[in-house]
């Protein structure tokens, strides 16, 4: 207390550091723990790009790797909640695999043809995917309906849903895969079309920029009211340069990727463009399913410190007795979580089958392990009651990284899995390391 | 304080077991506004089982409850906050890993008009109370198991207080603080017996609440050994119905009173 009593608030406790990196860090009051993160997914990224000799750092795969993590990266928001709730989800893959039946049969041969709206009716992506949204809700109702009201253990409740609703994948179709998607829904998988371009990358680089201005200002400003210590000037517009600085990045990468030479000269005939003697140059710019990604990210963050939600949320994970005493209904919080999850498995369901433009009964398989890795590697307690969204969507990339870099180096696949389950080990013994030097 | 006034809280025969074992057992209890009652008894004597009931925590298998006069439907701890009544709980029940503000306004929380959290408005509420309670508190912004058993017993209070309860329930209050901080808690207790708050004080330890309390409830096994006004008898008197159920002349026997066996 004799301290606090010397150091007035109003002054920001780094003016009392003088190692240089130390006072950036304090300064700037960035999470060390995800700038860990951010540096070794920089390892990871730098490593994988000498040992297959320059093709892991190219816009190409860069732009890929992106693609492939938006479905996982879509369901590990909602892996966060559960397990700082203390609980576990095992039967999200197999979610996702019954919501990619129930969206691609809806798509193929419900909408088109038994309700009549014919085969590329604009409706039908909408129709479907708000199908896989109300099947996916009721499905996660009734998981945590038995977990919250019955008393069932989530991970016996997942564990059997995991069999359950692989099997009911089967059941949709009796194992038959349903191929090819509508065409609009398709454009949530990426790929050329389901791209963005350059224009509209930029426009929302610069709608994010924005963003992240007024969010510095807004802080700012609410720091003065309450007269809160303000970080120095200098790390405001640090953090300012830095933030815009890995948007605009992001953009040029998607941007440097052109559209493949035989899609660009069809594009080029169909609509009278003329292809110059260099080739013609169209950017795919930001992937669809990526801008899903990151609004699902960015409306989780919301939902996880902005509602009482949220709040009620990280409250049961840090002591479920206080938050029942204090009078939040625990029980109904635990369902809306695993109603969320449901809705998040039908967004990633649709990612996912749009990419492969087909729904498989494989679809999805193993995808709880690496969801529940991911939410793990990026901060997530197991203990419950920690975890951030930013931190599980970079915990999603780190895995998909390793993933791609071991295919582009030509890794066998019995190999790439046992790399990455020691990578899971070591990643959580380093967190556990943190933790314990922290307190 | 004759009983020509409506009691704040009337318990009337409350009973319930777990598995077989009465943990509370036809227990009758009452609290009168702006009255301090202490309820005492050994571990394991049903008290805070008893006041558990109260607070919402466990439903009662029989018996009744009157607040103001009026049946009260108890059911949960919401039902509890409805009628007034704020619980302290022995373990604090906070959730560490959110900071003072959060736990503060847990369950309660101030929302902006379009229903987002007001953090702002919560913080600063939060700091107008906690400058009432504890003046040296400053640590706003970190979880709560960063902070010291006194602090945390401060947000504990602050959060009962907050919402203007008219009946406080405090199981153990100052078993995990230090001198200076029970007599804080000592103060605080006469300022809100002031305001006209009926406050039932729980505790094993007799020297922890004699002094505060105006009326000694004492239980043993589950049942009430009787009452008495804290000017009627000694402490050495309440010992002896704590420890042996022993009931002296200035106390009421209740059921579970040893009848001059001993």
């Amino acid at each position: 207390m004799a301290e606090q009593h010397a150091i007035p608030t109003n002054i920001h406790p780094s003016r009392f550091v003088q190692n240089p990196l130390q006072r950036f860090l304090m300064a700037t009051e960035l999470d060390t723990r995800l700038l860990g993160m951010i540096g070794a997914l920089a390892i990871i990224w730098i490593g994988f790009n000498i040992f297959s000799g320059g093709l892991f750092l190219t816009p190409r795969n860069l732009w890929n790797l992106s693609v492939q993590t938006a479905s996982v990266a879509v369901m590990v928001t909602g892996m966060v909640l559960i397990i700082v709730t203390r609980n576990i989800d095992l039967s999200v893959g197999s979610i996702l695999g019954v919501l990619g039946m129930v969206m691609g049969v809806m798509q193929t041969s419900i909408l088109p043809s038994q309700l009549g709206l014919g085969l590329g009716h604009p409706m039908i992506w909408v129709l479907s995917l708000a199908a896989g949204l109300v099947v996916g809700v009721g499905i996660g109702a009734l998981q945590g309906a038995i977990i919250a009201y019955l008393r069932v253990p989530a991970f016996i409740v997942t564990l059997g849903g995991y069999l359950v609703w692989r099997g009911a994948a089967w059941w949709v179709t009796m194992g038959r895969t349903v191929a090819p998607m509508d065409p609009t829904f398709q454009l949530m998988g990426g790929g050329p079309d389901g791209s963005v371009g350059a224009l509209w990358s930029w426009i929302v680089a610069v709608i994010a920029c924005a963003a992240i201005l007024i969010g510095l200002y807004w802080g700012r400003r609410q720091r003065l009211r309450f007269n809160f210590p303000l970080r120095p000037i200098w790390a405001e517009a640090a953090l300012a340069v830095i933030g815009c600085g890995l948007v605009i990045g992001a953009v040029l990468v998607a941007n440097a990727y052109p559209w493949p030479v035989r899609i660009a000269e069809r594009y080029a005939e169909a609509n009278g463009i003329a292809v110059p003697e260099t080739g013609l140059f169209i950017s795919h710019g930001i992937a669809i399913p990526v801008l899903i990604a990151l609004g699902v990210g960015v409306v989780m963050t919301f939902i996880a410190t902005r509602t009482r939600f949220g709040r009620y949320v990280f409250a049961m994970g840090g002591n479920p007795e206080a938050a029942e005493l204090a009078g939040i209904n625990t029980r109904w919080v635990t369902v809306k979580i695993f109603m969320l999850m449901g809705a998040l498995c039908a967004i990633a369901a649709a990612i996912s089958s749009a990419r492969l433009n087909a729904a498989t009964n494989a679809l999805g398989t193993l995808d709880e392990l690496y969801v529940i890795a991911a939410a793990v590697i990026g901060g997530t307690s197991l203990a419950g009651g920690v975890g951030t969204i930013a931190g599980a969507l970079l915990g999603a990339l780190v895995m998909q990284s390793l993933q791609s870099g071991m295919v582009l180096m030509g890794l066998d696949s019995p190999l790439q899995s046992i790399v990455v389950g020691a990578v899971l080990v070591f990643a959580v013994w380093l967190d556990t390391l943190y933790r314990r030097n922290k307190h | 304080m004759l009983d020509a006034r409506t009691p704040l809280v009337e318990m009337n025969d409350i009973s319930i077991a777990f598995g077989g074992i009465r943990a509370v057992d036809r227990a009758s209890i009452d609290l009168f506004p702006g009255e301090v009652v202490g309820l005492l008894g050994h571990n394991g004597a049903g008290k805070s089982t008893l006041i558990k009931i109260l607070s919402g925590a466990y439903r009662r298998d029989a018996g009744s409850i009157r607040i103001n006069g009026e049946d009260a439907t108890i059911n949960n701890p919401r039902d509890a906050k409805a009628y007034g009544i704020e619980t302290i709980y022995q373990q604090l029940a906070v959730a560490d890993n959110v900071d003072a503000a959060a736990n503060l306004f847990l369950g309660r929380e101030i929302t902006t008009p379009i229903g987002t959290l007001d953090d702002a408005a919560m913080e600063s509420k939060a700091r107008e109370v906690m400058g009432r309670l504890n003046p040296n508190f400053r640590r706003f912004k970190e979880p709560v198991k960063a902070l010291s058993g006194g602090q945390r017993q401060s947000v504990a209070i602050a959060r009962a207080i907050l919402f203007n309860a008219r009946i406080l329930i405090m199981d153990e209050p100052t078993a995990a603080l230090g001198p200076q901080e029970t007599a804080q808690v000592g103060d605080l207790i006469k300022q809100l017996k002031s305001d006209g708050i009926g406050i039932f004080l729980i505790s094993h330890d007799i020297h922890d609440v004699f002094d505060l309390a105006d009326r000694v409830v004492v239980m043993k096994n589950g049942q009430v050994v009787g009452s008495a006004r804290t000017g009627d008898v000694t402490k050495d008197e309440v010992l002896g119905m704590i420890i042996l159920g022993k009931v002296p002349p200035g106390a009421t026997p209740g059921p579970g009173a040893q009848n001059g066996l001993v």
